[in-house]
C-alpha cells in the first residue's frame, strides 16, 4: 500500500496478502502441472487442490468432498441457483430470494422467471433485514429453493440465517437453502452444518485472496444441473482445468484472514462505531443507512449525505488518498440508483448522496482516524458549497 | 500475386483550382492513418490512389482507410501486366476469393489505354470464357450477376477487383481550416466534432472539468472520446480547463435557476479566448435546439451573446435518436454513456431558467470577479495531443513488454 493511502473499499475488493501473491507465484512457476495429468507434475497439482479443499472445508466445518472450486462469487451463485432450480423443477417451480441480493443472484432468478419459474423477492425492513416470519409467509408447497445473502454488500445488514433455516426445516425439510456468504466468509461465524445451509458461495478476493477464484459449498446429497459442460472436473459440476495458483492463494488467504477472527472483528466494530459517532456529532443532518451502528457487519456501513452527490464526495476523499464507494452509481437523471438503498426506501436525495465505507482488518487505527478527520472536513466544505442555495 | 489497395475520392474532383491542395491533404491523411503498418507506399495516379502494403496488413489498412474522410470507396485490386493470359489467370484468382459453387458472374472491362490491342468487350469475353473453362462451378449472368469482375486497363497495367467498399465521403480533414470543439462527456458533442471533421475541419477540443468533484473517470472518458475522433481526424489536441473555481463562485453568489446559463456563458468566453490565442476562427458545439432546458432558443441567444467569433452547431436540427445513431456508428456512444459526473451534471437546478433575461444575467455576473476567474482558468489549461486508438494500443503493448 502506498504511504498515507487509506483503502476503505474492501467490499469491492481487497488487496491480496503479500504471502498470497508469493505463494501464487511459486505455484505458477513450480507446480504448474495439470492436476488431471498422470505424471509427477500432475499429481503435485492434485495434491495442492486437496490441500486447499481441506483448508476451506475445515474453516466451514464441512467435508472436503463438499467444496467445489469456481471462478468467484458470481459463478458460485449462478451455479447454485440455476443448478438447483432446474434440477429440482419436478418438485416445484416456486423460488424465494430477497430484493437486496447481489446482481449475480438476482440475474439468475430473472432468467429463471423467463424459464417459467415463479420467484418471490422478499422486501427487507428499513434496516435491511429479512425476518424469518416473512420467509415463512412466502413459502408454498411448490417452493424448492430459498436463496438469501448473509451480509449485504452495500449496507452491511446481517440476515438471520439460522432462524430462517429453522423455519424452512419446520415447514418442509426438502427445501434447499442457498446462502451468498461472499461478504461474511472468514469474518462472521459460519457453520453450514449447524446453520442448516445447503449451498454457500464464497469469493477469494473479498478476503485478501486473488481475483477470479471462489468456491461453492454443496451439501452431500444435493444435486445440481451443471451450467457448463466439459471434461468432468469438480465432479462434472464445474469443468475446466483447475486454477491451481488461484485456489492455493484462496486457501492461504482464508487461513490468514480467519486467524484471530474475533479480535479482528472486535477492532473493526469499534473503529466503525467511532467513525459513525464522530461524523454524526459533527454533522447531525447525515443519516446512517440500514442497520444501527451496534448492529450489522463490523466492516461495512453506509451513510447518506442528503443534498451532496455521492460521486463528488468520493472524488473529494480521493484527493486525500481515501478510497470509498458510492452507494449508487447514479448519473444525475439518467442512471439507476442502488436497488438495495431503494429497497430500504431512502428518499431521492439520500440515494444520490450515499457513500459506502468498507473496512478490513488491515486498516490501522491511525488510518481510520485520518479518514474520519478528512471526511469531516470534506463534508463541511462541500456542504458549504452544495447547500448554498437550498 | 501483386495486390494493392485502390482508393477513390469523390467530391474533391469538383473543387476546381483547389484540387491539387485537396489531393495533397488527402495523401497526407492516408499516410497518417496507416502509421504503424509500415512498410507501405502511397502512389497518386490520375484521380486515384494506390496503396502498396504487405499482404498481412492489407485488411487492417482497408479498415483504417474506411475512416479517412474524403475517400469514397476502396477496393483490393490485383495488378496484372498487359497480357491477356496473365489477366485471365488473375481473374480466376480474384474469383476464387469470393467463390461460392454455382455463383453467377459477369466481367466488366474498361480500357483507358487504347494501345492495348483488344477492345473492352473482347477482353470481357476472353476472360469470361477462361473462367467458364476452369474447374469452378460458375455461370454467366449479365443482368443480375452475384458478382462482377472489374478489369481496369490503364497505363502499363491492368487492375482486377470484385468488391467496392464504401468510404466515408466528405472532405479531407484539414482542407476547410480549423475549429475548436467544446467537448463534454456527453453523446452530442463528439458527434458534432465528427461532423466538423467530415467537412474537412481540423479540430482541437476543449473540455471543462471540476477537480476534485469530477474524477479521473470523467477525464479519461474525454480522452477516449478524443481518441475515437482522432481515428477519423489524425492528431487531436485536448485542452483541459479547470472550472471548479468559477463554478463555486457562480453557485455561491448567483441565483440557482441561472447557474447553468451562467456556466455556459463563462465556458463560451473561455473558449473564445482560447480560440483566438490558438488562431482558430470558429467554435463548434453539440447543441441541439430544445433538447434540454439550457438549449432553448432564448438560452442559445443568451449564451451566444458573450462571443464574437462564429459558433457552429452542426446538430441544431437533429433529434436525439438521430444523434445516437451517428454516435453508435462512429463508436463514441459506448464511451459517452459511461456514468461519471462531469462539470455540467454536478449541479442541476430543479428548474433551470428557459427564458433568461440578458440584463439579469449580466447583473448576476457582476457579483463575481469574472474576468479574473477566466484569466486564471485560461492560465491553467492543460493541453495534450491525443493520437488515434491504433497507435495507443501499439504503445500499450510496448509498455507491457518492458
Amino acid at each position: 500500500m502506498q504511504k498515507n493511502e487509506v483503502y476503505l473499499d474492501n467490499s469491492a475488493t481487497t488487496r491480496p496478502y503479500l504471502e498470497v501473491s508469493s505463494e501464487m507465484q511459486r505455484v505458477m512457476l513450480e507446480k504448474y502441472g495439470n492436476p488431471s495429468s498422470l505424471h509427477r507434475r500432475g499429481s503435485e497439482g492434485e495434491r495442492l487442490l486437496q490441500y486447499s479443499r481441506q483448508v476451506l472445508a475445515e474453516i466451514l466445518g464441512v467435508s472436503d468432498s463438499e467444496i467445489i472450486f469456481t471462478s468467484g462469487g458470481t459463478e458460485s451463485n449462478n451455479m447454485a441457483i440455476l443448478g438447483v432450480a432446474r434440477r429440482y423443477r419436478k418438485r416445484g417451480n416456486h423460488l424465494i430470494t430477497t430484493a437486496i441480493e447481489h446482481s449475480s443472484v438476482l440475474e439468475p432468478f430473472n432468467l429463471l422467471e423467463e424459464e417459467g419459474f415463479e420467484v418471490t423477492y422478499l422486501i427487507p425492513d428499513g434496516k435491511g433485514v429479512i425476518s424469518p416470519e416473512k420467509v415463512a409467509e412466502a413459502l408454498t408447497p411448490r417452493t424448492t429453493l430459498v436463496s438469501i445473502m448473509h451480509v449485504n454488500n452495500e449496507i452491511g445488514s446481517i440476515q438471520p440465517i439460522s432462524q430462517i433455516s429453522e423455519v424452512l426445516r419446520e415447514r418442509n425439510p426438502d427445501i434447499i437453502f442457498h446462502v451468498d456468504a461472499v461478504q461474511s466468509f472468514t469474518k462472521l461465524p459460519l457453520s453450514p452444518k449447524d446453520q442448516g445451509i445447503d449451498l454457500l458461495s464464497i469469493s477469494a478476493h473479498k478476503f485478501h485472496g486473488p481475483k477470479g477464484v471462489g468456491a461453492l459449498y454443496l451439501r452431500e446429497g444435493i444435486l445440481l444441473e451443471p451450467i457448463s459442460r466439459g471434461g468432468g472436473h469438480e465432479k462434472g459440476l464445474r469443468p475446466g482445468t483447475e486454477n491451481t495458483p488461484g485456489i492455493q492463494g484462496m486457501a492461504l488467504a482464508a487461513k490468514i484472514s480467519y486467524r484471530n477472527r474475533k479480535e479482528k472483528m472486535k477492532k473493526l466494530q469499534s473503529l466503525k462505531e467511532q467513525f459513525i459517532t464522530s461524523l454524526k456529532t459533527k454533522h447531525p443532518w447525515i443519516r446512517l443507512n440500514g442497520p444501527g451502528k451496534e448492529e450489522g457487519a463490523p466492516h461495512i456501513f453506509n451513510i447518506s449525505f442528503p443534498g451532496l452527490k455521492g460521486e463528488v464526495i468520493l472524488h473529494a476523499l480521493e484527493e486525500h488518498a481515501i478510497y470509498v464507494s458510492t452507494g449508487s452509481a447514479c448519473h444525475s437523471g439518467t442512471g439507476t440508483s442502488s436497488h438495495v438503498l431503494q429497497a430500504i426506501k431512502l428518499d431521492q436525495e439520500s440515494l444520490e448522496g450515499a457513500i459506502r465505507f468498507s473496512l478490513s482488518h488491515l486498516n490501522t487505527r491511525e488510518e481510520i482516524e485520518y479518514a474520519i478527520s478528512k471526511t469531516n472536513s470534506v463534508i463541511a466544505e462541500l456542504k458549504n458549497f452544495f447547500h448554498a442555495t437550498r | 500475386m501483386n495486390r494493392l489497395l485502390l482508393v477513390r475520392y469523390g467530391e474533391i474532383a469538383l473543387k476546381g483550382k483547389n484540387r491539387p491542395f485537396f489531393e495533397k491533404k488527402l495523401l497526407q491523411n492516408i499516410r497518417y492513418s496507416l502509421k504503424g503498418l509500415e512498410p507501405f507506399e502511397v502512389l497518386f495516379q490520375r484521380g486515384r490512389y494506390f496503396v502498396k502494403i504487405s499482404t498481412e496488413n492489407l485488411s487492417s489498412a482497408q479498415r483504417r482507410l474506411q475512416r479517412v474522410f474524403g475517400i469514397v470507396s476502396i477496393s483490393t485490386v490485383t495488378q496484372s501486366n498487359l497480357d491477356l493470359d496473365e489477366i485471365c489467370r488473375n481473374a480466376l484468382e480474384t474469383v476464387k476469393e469470393i467463390y461460392n459453387p454455382g455463383m453467377t458472374f459477369k466481367v466488366n472491362t474498361r480500357r483507358a489505354n487504347k494501345k492495348f490491342p483488344y477492345t473492352s468487350p473482347e477482353v470481357s469475353s476472353a476472360v469470361g470464357a477462361y473462367l467458364l473453362k476452369s474447374n469452378l462451378n460458375l455461370k454467366v449472368d449479365v443482368h443480375h450477376p452475384d458478382t462482377i469482375i472489374y478489369i481496369d486497363i490503364r497505363g502499363k497495367k491492368a487492375y482486377l477487383y470484385s468488391r467496392v467498399i464504401q468510404g466515408l465521403g466528405g472532405l479531407p480533414v484539414g482542407v476547410a481550416g480549423r475549429g475548436l470543439l467544446l467537448l463534454s462527456g456527453g453523446i452530442d458533442s463528439p458527434v458534432a466534432g465528427w461532423l466538423a471533421l467530415k467537412r474537412g475541419v481540423e479540430i482541437e477540443t476543449l473540455h471543462f472539468h471540476s477537480p476534485p468533484f469530477t474524477g479521473e473517470g470523467a477525464v479519461n472518458k474525454v480522452r477516449d472520446l478524443c481518441r475515437t475522433l482522432s481515428s477519423y481526424g489524425g492528431k487531436i489536441t485536448l485542452h483541459l480547463a479547470p472550472f471548479t473555481e468559477i463554478q463555486k463562485e457562480l453557485r455561491l453568489n448567483c441565483p440557482e435557476t441561472m447557474v447553468i446559463t451562467l456556466m455556459r456563458r463563462a465556458m463560451f468566453r473561455i473558449a473564445e479566448r482560447l480560440a483566438i490565442k490558438k488562431n482558430i476562427p470558429v467554435l463548434f458545439t453539440g447543441e441541439s435546439l430544445g433538447q434540454v432546458a439550457s438549449q432553448t432558443l432564448e438560452n442559445i441567444v443568451a449564451i451566444n451573446a458573450v462571443t464574437n467569433i462564429p459558433v457552429l452547431r452542426p446538430l441544431i436540427g437533429f433529434d436525439k435518436e438521430e444523434i445516437i445513431n451517428i454516435a453508435r456508428k462512429i463508436n463514441s456512444y459506448s464511451i459517452s454513456i459511461r456514468p461519471f459526473e462531469d462539470c455540467c451534471t454536478l449541479f442541476v437546478p430543479r428548474h433551470p431558467v428557459t427564458r433568461p433575461q440578458l440584463k439579469e444575467l449580466e447583473k448576476a455576473e457582476e457579483s463575481i470577479p469574472l474576468e479574473e476567474l477566466i484569466d486564471r482558468c485560461l492560465e491553467n489549461i492543460e493541453s495534450t495531443i491525443i493520437n488515434s486508438g491504433h497507435e495507443r494500443s501499439e504503445r500499450g503493448q510496448a509498455d507491457a513488454e518492458k
